[in-house]
């Protein structure tokens, strides 16, 4: 399995693990595990529009991971984010089901954009998706500070002069670049299964950031080397491995929080209803 | 007067057999997924309404590979899904939305899997784009049993609306007063789970979650009452599937190809439409600065005037 | 009998660290701030004080810069008040903490030194002793390395003092701290407020519905209904003939065992938010 034609695979993989895993890191703390798996699906219906007029896959996903992200970060600050996604997500998809309509020659490719292809990386890419994968951990760093302010205590956030929708609309973007960019390897549907797993399993191990972010990684790594050993050696679909993976990755890590009993009952999660016990008000 | 009625009806859209299956087929979805639906935009659970439509294809294609139809497949595996996303998923919104997004992973690369193991030619040639689009104009299975199992997951929320939209505003205040909240939520989990399933197996994935968000969203931009929301929203979602249908029929009049856009496309344009009009308004009553940690809808406001 | 929005100065040799005058503040026609004055100078716990939807957390977020006003100023450490204001401490009402968040004490109160900046933190000792410092301070070092989603109420209360505090700020604004705790935990937390105004002079206004916890400590009362303010030394601010002034209709303040009750007097007919303040909470889900 590392003959030549295999080894751009392990390389386009192994770029793409750790930016799932920085990324995820913060998909994860902020609750936008929908939002990640909105943005590569409604990007792969430009994918398609893109393959229909000829122009390279990965621009169509970037642009339409972008115009996803900023559908998403623009319709949620009327609505609830939930809801905004659902929406944005819908009308990109039926924007691809309508280009998708014009033409019948698509069937193999849909498949490995949706799910993954193993053998469909060439070396051509391997630069473009360096380059972005860089720039996405760069992006990453750089707002670490303020995305964990925003993403803890988004009131005193606020009050430093931290805009929250800004936040979130930065943040989203980085969510397109990262998912334009690892949709060829690991697929359109599956690759917000490695951006929510590893970092989910990751902060059950530990309790400081840092440290997390860099187990969320090695967990992404981890998932993705043996999804594509395992792809390679039984035939099956890579994104199958990645799905199971990555719920196998959770499980452990729920199961390891479950075992050392960290769960303290009555956390302040659940908010009492604010009653003075006596009459006494003033 | 004849020349409008006929620039806006094609000919033949009313003797067509394909449109009145669909007008009803449509219909139908469309007034379980926005009853449905208006609980779910309620609940924050957008996501697992919408990840239950992948799931269902997951059973679906499961189905196709033994050579079953897809229903039993599609609803079998929607349940399962439902269940465990509720099951391990935590009561605060992010812990569940996290446990919706590893069940569907889990379901997405199942999906990979049997579409890849599917070997009849004839299957997998638009076995993907059926199970991920779905097509309003052919419908195999038996009008009955749909019609049956929606009757099934209406029924079950009109059982318990009133707990669940407790159990939904105030989950302390309604444990307190002995609403089993848990119960519940499972309960409106496995009727969310046969609503999307039908949706997803007879007008697409897409449609699915279009109908199930988009004109219960719509309805709530409107009114804050249950009653009217719950009417509003099969209203709009009937409204917007009749309105889709026609447009894709007299579409393939448009343009120097005839080849028509898909009725998917229609009808997500015409309800993601309705959203935003309804949204302006909204949004000027919204203007009240709230802190940052605030959701931008109150459900509060909704249960203090339940109808 | 005291006008509705005179202030009233014990003493103030030092300059005010904050200093609210006349401002307004009204939302989609409402008047949500009716010409609010008062200052808070430093060393001084100033309670603000007022039924639930009086204007409270609107104050406090016209003192943050986040708020904008129709007539009035804030000055606050002798700048006149911006969206960011380094001079402010600030712990919000609404602490929602994951308790899954890969996030300890530790790490939230050095959010609080350097949170704003881009860029990831640098480790630095400094850095390091100062966090411990303000953790120690807060009595906090027991569980300065636990999750913070996994702290209880009173806990979590203290951190988020600590975040405010560790940028060694000039004015503490906290909203609602004691909404959602047990009596003593409320008391813990007044009474290391307390401590900490004096020891490090700075000016605390803390905003709440139900005064009793505080007697013990405040300075100055700002109370506010309806959209208007009436500060200075408590015992010249919670009396029957100032209050039913403000309220616009009569209120009985009754001393019951050494606790004060505002009750609304017969009659008494005032705008839904205050009668509500005044009788059992009338605000029932379902």
């Amino acid at each position: 399995m590392f003959a030549g034609f295999m080894m751009n695979t392990w390389a386009v993989a192994t770029i793409v693990a750790p930016v799932a895993g920085v990324v995820g890191f913060f998909v994860v703390l902020r609750g936008s595990a929908f939002p990640a798996h909105a943005i590569p699906k409604g990007a792969f219906a430009g994918a398609a529009g893109a393959a229909l007029i000829g122009i390279s896959t990965l621009l169509g996903l970037a642009v339409f991971s972008l115009l996803g992200a900023l559908g998403i970060g623009v319709l949620g600050q009327r609505a609830r984010r939930d809801v905004a996604t659902a929406l944005a997500l819908v009308m990109m998809l039926a924007l691809g089901a309508a280009f998708l309509s014009r033409t019948t020659e698509y069937e193999p490719e849909i498949y490995s954009l949706l799910f993954g292809e193993v053998l469909g990386v060439s070396s051509t890419e391997l630069l473009p998706v360096a380059g972005l994968g860089a720039a996405c951990i760069a992006a990453v760093l750089f707002l670490y500070r303020p995305l964990m302010l925003s993403s803890s205590v988004p009131d005193v956030a606020e009050a430093k002069g931290i805009r929250g929708q800004h936040i979130e609309i930065c943040f989203l973007i980085v969510v397109a670049l990262a998912t334009a960019m690892t949709v060829p390897v690991v697929g359109a549907l599956l690759i917000f299964s490695l951006m929510i797993g590893p970092p989910a399993a990751a902060r059950s191990f530990t309790s400081r950031p840092v440290l997390a972010m860099a187990l969320s990684v090695v967990i992404a790594l981890v998932t993705v080397w043996v999804a594509i050993a395992a792809s390679y050696l039984y035939n099956w679909p890579i994104g199958f491995f990645v799905g199971a993976l990555g719920a196998v990755a959770y499980g452990a890590g729920r199961g390891w929080a479950a075992w050392r009993g960290t769960r303290r009952a009555g956390a302040a999660s659940v908010a009492m209803p604010a009653v003075p016990p006596t009459t006494a008000r003033a | 007067m004849h020349q409008l009625y006929t620039w806006v009806f094609e000919p033949g859209f009313f003797a067509s057999a394909p449109v009145r299956t669909a007008v009803v087929i449509g219909g139908v979805a469309a007034v379980v997924s926005a009853v449905v639906g208006v609980f779910t935009v309620l609940r924050g659970q957008s996501f697992a309404g919408h990840a239950l439509g992948d799931v269902s294809a997951a059973g679906g294609s499961g189905a196709l590979l033994i050579g079953v139809t897809p229903l039993p497949g599609f609803i079998g595996l929607g349940i399962i899904g439902s269940g465990a996303m509720e099951l391990i998923g935590i009561r605060r919104v992010r812990g569940r939305d996290l446990a919706t997004g590893i069940v569907l992973g889990a379901a997405i690369g199942l999906t990979a899997l049997f579409l890849y193991l599917d070997t009849s030619a004839s299957a997998t040639t638009g076995a993907t784009q059926q199970i991920l689009f779905g097509s309003i104009f052919t419908i195999t299975s038996s009008l009955t049993i749909i019609i049956a199992f929606s009757v099934l997951a209406v029924g079950a929320i009109a059982v318990i609306w009133r707990p669940l939209l407790l159990a939904t505003v105030s989950p302390d205040i309604a444990a307190a007063r002995g609403v089993p909240v848990r119960l519940v939520g499972l309960a409106y989990m496995l009727a969310l789970a046969v609503a999307v399933a039908l949706s997803s197996l007879t007008v697409g994935a897409i449609l699915s979650t279009a109908l199930l968000i988009g004109p219960a969203a719509t309805a709530l931009h409107l009114t804050r009452r249950m009653g009217r929301a719950l009417i509003l929203a099969c209203v709009t979602g009937v409204a917007a599937t009749w309105a889709g249908i026609l447009l894709a029929y007299d579409s393939y009049d448009w343009g120097s190809s005839h080849q028509g856009l898909p009725v998917s496309f229609f009808i997500v344009a015409v309800i993601f439409a309705a959203f935003l009009l309804t949204g302006l308004p909204a949004r000027r009553a919204a203007a009240r600065p709230r802190p940052a940690s605030a959701p931008a809808a109150a459900p509060e406001e909704a249960c203090s005037r339940a109808s | 009998m005291p006008g509705m929005t005179e202030q009233t100065r014990t003493s103030a040799p030092a300059a005010d660290v904050l200093d609210v005058a006349g401002v307004s503040v009204s939302l989609s026609g409402r008047q949500i701030l009716d010409d609010v004055s008062f200052s808070v100078g430093a060393g001084q716990f100033t309670g603000l004080i007022g039924p639930n939807g009086a204007g409270k957390t609107t104050l406090l977020r016209v003192i943050l810069g986040l708020q904008r006003t129709s007539a009035g100023t804030v000055t606050v450490a002798a700048q006149p008040r911006s969206r960011r204001n380094p001079s402010i401490g600030y712990v919000p009402q609404k602490i929602l903490l994951d308790p899954d968040m890969p996030m300890r004490a530790r790490d939230l109160v050095a959010l609080g030194i350097d949170g704003h900046r881009f860029g990831v933190p640098v480790r630095s000792r400094a850095r390091r002793e100062a966090v411990a410092a303000m953790l120690h301070a807060v009595d906090a070092d027991r569980f300065a390395d636990a999750r913070v989603g996994l702290l209880s109420g009173g806990e979590q209360q203290r951190v988020m003092i600590a975040q405010a505090l560790v940028s060694q700020p000039r004015l503490l604004l906290l909203d609602e701290p004691l909404a959602n705790l047990d009596i003593r935990s409320g008391q813990e937390v007044v009474s290391l407020l307390a401590r900490i105004a004096a020891e490090q002079q700075v000016a605390v206004l803390l905003s709440a519905h139900e005064m009793n916890p505080l007697m013990p400590v405040m300075d100055r009362v700002v109370y506010l209904a309806g959209g208007r303010a009436v500060s200075g030394p408590t015992d010249q601010v919670i009396r029957t003939d100032v209050l039913s002034s403000l309220y616009g209709y009569h209120v009985d303040v009754l001393n019951v065992h050494g606790r004060v009750l505002v009750v609304a007097g017969p009659g008494g007919d005032g705008h839904g938010d205050e009668a509500a303040f005044a009788a059992p909470p009338a605000r029932e889900a379902g």
